[in-house]
């Protein structure tokens, strides 16, 4: 430890004052929550905050370190979500007993056959077929196997709805079901991003932002998997529950369970931000062309961090969504579930997960308390307006007050980029200050 | 015969008023892509903002007991379009121009268009509330039905509004692009803008003028749509998805192409969810196998898969598009 150079051994001290100022600030706020508005609370909150400080380490490896602009957190959450509710829920007995399970085995296995179908047509050019044709076959094949595989699922779900309500879930343990949400993230992110990596930032942001609105559409509208719109509840849980012990031990168990997978998390990412892996990246991110002429498989690489990234997202889904207790496709929103998690990034400070982790915790308190001072203002204007002017407010100005909400995160993003696009905890580049 | 009609009514009519709406809309975002370099979220909010823009003119127009033969919101178009015009080169002055001054990337100009996207439909939403209103404020909507012999086919007043409208904005996009001097430079500009800076084009100018029309074209998008549906608040955040797939298989930057792609975006999500079954009755005697109830491509709740499967397709074999876009 003593060959570190001077410089090199003051540079973290300065600025951990900085993150140790910000973090106390950020104490004393939680604290007034607590004062505010009770220990149950402030308890759930943090709970929530924390779940979705994952998801901003998540989404934040995937943006500050590689650059990849993915609009589409909320599909991967719901994904994630939907894995582990799937995993954890109890068996429903009259579907596994019901003709339903062995007619979507078949479905399934029809599945299987269609996608390796279409996969070895697309494989056409080994076998010395021009490219025109090839692509014009995949497109064919594809379209055929989409319409066998809906045709054979239709009998199935049909039945499953009408005898079982739906298909249930495997009962396993909750923690199993988080792994699960992180699997099942990172292979929707995986073929993602076997499509899509290669093209500009822009496309990128355009067809994730188009995945996350089919994973809602399919998750809404397939009764025979989610219920749909019935909603599953309750969702178990890993820790006692509420039942059990009362609201402030139970969600102080589940937030001492979600801190640590936070902390470990953090810890695992900022090795390997620190490790050659995360000094690649970010060359890569830095300057493609010069990282790639080094030799650095850039595509490859890429494809690592957004299903990293994606894994993340997934297990801080399926956290957040199991504390909730219910599953419903329909409460998954881009608001809360997208834009609110890029807030948290772009506020905390791009690259950084001290500044996920700060973005995450401040915005999230923010959101939250912004519903009752959202209200408490609107209900001032409205009564001072009545008493001066004599107006008479619409009779919705309570749901419309609830929309200001969407328009201060909209505002936060453009105020943000542009004052401090580097956030208040900014990543630290060695050797340049 | 009846069961053409069918198709006639659902399908083609369906799929011109679709295609004209993201057509008009795709070629604000591909001329906003070929000159500014971003992809404009906030495209789908400045047509509802467009068609709200219009909703209080004609109702402030309606409480003075004025009347006209056409729905108001029709009559007041230009001025509707002219104010949106005015509110995009606004919202580029506040939120894109410090931006692109600053030399921020294209990534953190979509960032931002993001953020305006979530400001548009706060906004909206607090002052019009998120209930659904009719946009006919005089009269009720114009029904006309075309005789056959069986079946009518049906068309209402604002679907022919529209259609005319798009062709007319069409045309004069075309004349506009290749007749006059600021048309020609923005082409210059959207071709190659380091060259188009060093020969003298003011750069300022063909971005303002890149706002208007895009403005222009989203508000008469917007309106129309609101007239032949209704005026939602998230009337536009669904169509987001199929006027980027438009402007994409189209090819950025191509304005043609884009008006290509917006039609057949439209088509294809029409005819996915046409129940084809409909067609195959007759031929019920004929064909070897029983026809079943409905025999959609996709169920209708899935349409919004339609458009971004065609994107992604369009992606993955020809990222430039169908009229050979610019590649970043």
């Amino acid at each position: 430890m003593t060959i570190l150079t001077p410089t090199e051994d003051r540079r973290p001290k300065r600025s951990y004052r900085r993150d140790i100022a910000l973090f106390a600030g950020l104490g004393v706020l939680v604290a007034l929550v607590y004062a505010l508005q009770g220990s149950a609370y402030a308890t759930r909150m943090l709970v929530e905050a924390a779940a979705y400080a994952i998801i901003a380490i998540g989404l934040n490896i995937q943006w500050g370190y590689a650059g990849l602009f993915n609009v589409g957190v909320m599909g991967f959450i719901m994904a994630g979500a939907f894995a582990s509710v799937l995993f954890t829920f109890p068996v429903n007995e009259a579907f596994w007993a019901s003709d339903g399970a062995p007619m979507l085995g078949i479905a399934i296995l029809w599945l299987i056959g269609a996608i390796a179908f279409v996969g070895l047509v697309a494989q056409g050019r080994r076998i010395g077929l021009p490219q025109g044709l090839v692509t014009a076959l995949t497109i064919i094949a594809g379209a055929v196997a989409f319409m066998v595989v809906s045709a054979k699922f239709d009998a199935p779900t049909t039945l499953i709805e009408r005898e079982a309500g739906f298909i249930g879930g495997f009962g396993l343990p909750v923690l199993v079901g988080w792994v699960a949400a992180g699997v099942v993230a990172g292979l929707i992110a995986w073929v993602v991003g076997k499509i899509c990596l290669g093209l500009r930032a822009d496309y990128l942001a355009i067809a994730t932002l188009g995945i996350a609105q089919i994973i809602k559409t399919f998750l809404r509208n397939a009764d025979w998997l989610t219920r749909g719109t019935l909603t599953v509840s309750p969702l178990p849980w890993p820790t006692p529950t509420v039942q059990e012990l009362g609201f402030l031990w139970a969600r102080g168990f589940y937030l001492a369970l979600t801190a640590v997978i936070l902390l470990v998390v953090y810890l695992l990412v900022q090795r390997a931000y620190h490790a050659p892996w995360g000094r690649m990246m970010r060359a890569i991110r830095d300057n493609e062309d010069a990282a790639s002429s080094m030799g650095k498989n850039v595509n490859g690489r890429r494809l690592e961090i957004f299903i990293l990234g994606c894994v993340l997202i997934g297990i801080g889904g399926a956290i957040l969504v199991h504390f909730g207790s219910i599953f419903d496709p329909s409460g998954f929103v881009d608001l809360n579930h997208t834009f609110l998690v890029w807030v948290m990034v772009i506020l905390g400070g791009a690259g950084n997960n001290r500044g996920a982790i700060f973005g995450a915790v401040l915005v999230y308190i923010i959101w939250v308390m912004s519903e009752p001072a959202a209200l408490a203002l609107f209900g001032l204007a409205r009564d001072w307006g009545n008493q001066l002017f004599g107006w008479v407010a619409p009779g919705d100005l309570d749901s419309r007050a609830l929309q200001m909400r969407v328009f201060v995160i909209g505002l936060t993003i453009t105020l943000v980029l542009r004052f401090a696009p580097h956030g208040v905890l900014p990543e630290r580049l060695r050797g340049r200050d | 015969m009846d069961e053409l009609v069918f198709l006639i009514n659902r399908g083609v009519i369906g799929g011109l008023i679709l295609g004209s709406v993201y057509a008009l809309g795709a070629v604000g975002v591909t001329l906003i892509f070929g000159i500014l370099r971003f992809a404009h979220f906030a495209h789908g909010d400045m047509m509802t903002a467009g068609a709200f823009f219009a909703f209080m003119l004609a109702a402030l127009l309606a409480s003075f007991g004025v009347d006209l033969p056409v729905p108001l919101a029709l009559a007041l178009l230009p001025v509707v379009m002219g104010l949106t015009a005015l509110f995009a080169i606004g919202l580029d002055k506040a939120f894109y121009k410090p931006l692109r001054d600053k030399g921020a990337r294209p990534v953190v100009l979509v960032m931002a268009s993001i953020g305006v996207t979530l400001m548009l439909q706060g906004l909206i939403r607090l002052f019009a509330g998120t209930g659904t209103r009719d946009m006919y404020l005089n009269a009720p909507k114009d029904i006309f039905r075309i005789p056959t012999g069986g079946r009518p086919i049906v068309v209402t007043e604002p679907q022919i509004w529209l259609i005319l409208l798009t062709i007319l904005a069409v045309v004069a996009l075309h004349f506009f692009l290749t007749r006059s001097r600021l048309g020609k430079a923005m082409r210059a500009v959207s071709d190659n803008p380091e060259l188009a800076r060093v020969t003298g084009i003011p750069l300022e100018t063909v971005v303002k003028a890149t706002w208007i029309i895009g403005g222009g074209l989203a508000a008469l998008a917007g309106t129309m749509l609101a007239l032949d549906v209704s005026l939602r608040a998230d009337l536009a955040y669904n169509m987001l998805l199929p006027i980027f797939a438009a402007a994409i298989l189209g090819g950025i930057g191509q304005p043609y192409g884009a008006i290509a792609g917006g039609f057949i975006i439209g088509f294809a999500e029409t005819f996915a969810i046409f129940n084809f079954s409909v067609i195959l009755r007759p031929l019920a005697d004929i064909l070897p196998f029983a026809v079943p109830a409905s025999l959609a491509v996709v169920p209708t709740e899935y349409r919004l898969v339609v458009p971004f499967v065609i994107l992604v397709v369009v992606l993955i074999y020809r990222p430039t598009g169908i009229f050979k876009g610019r590649v970043f």
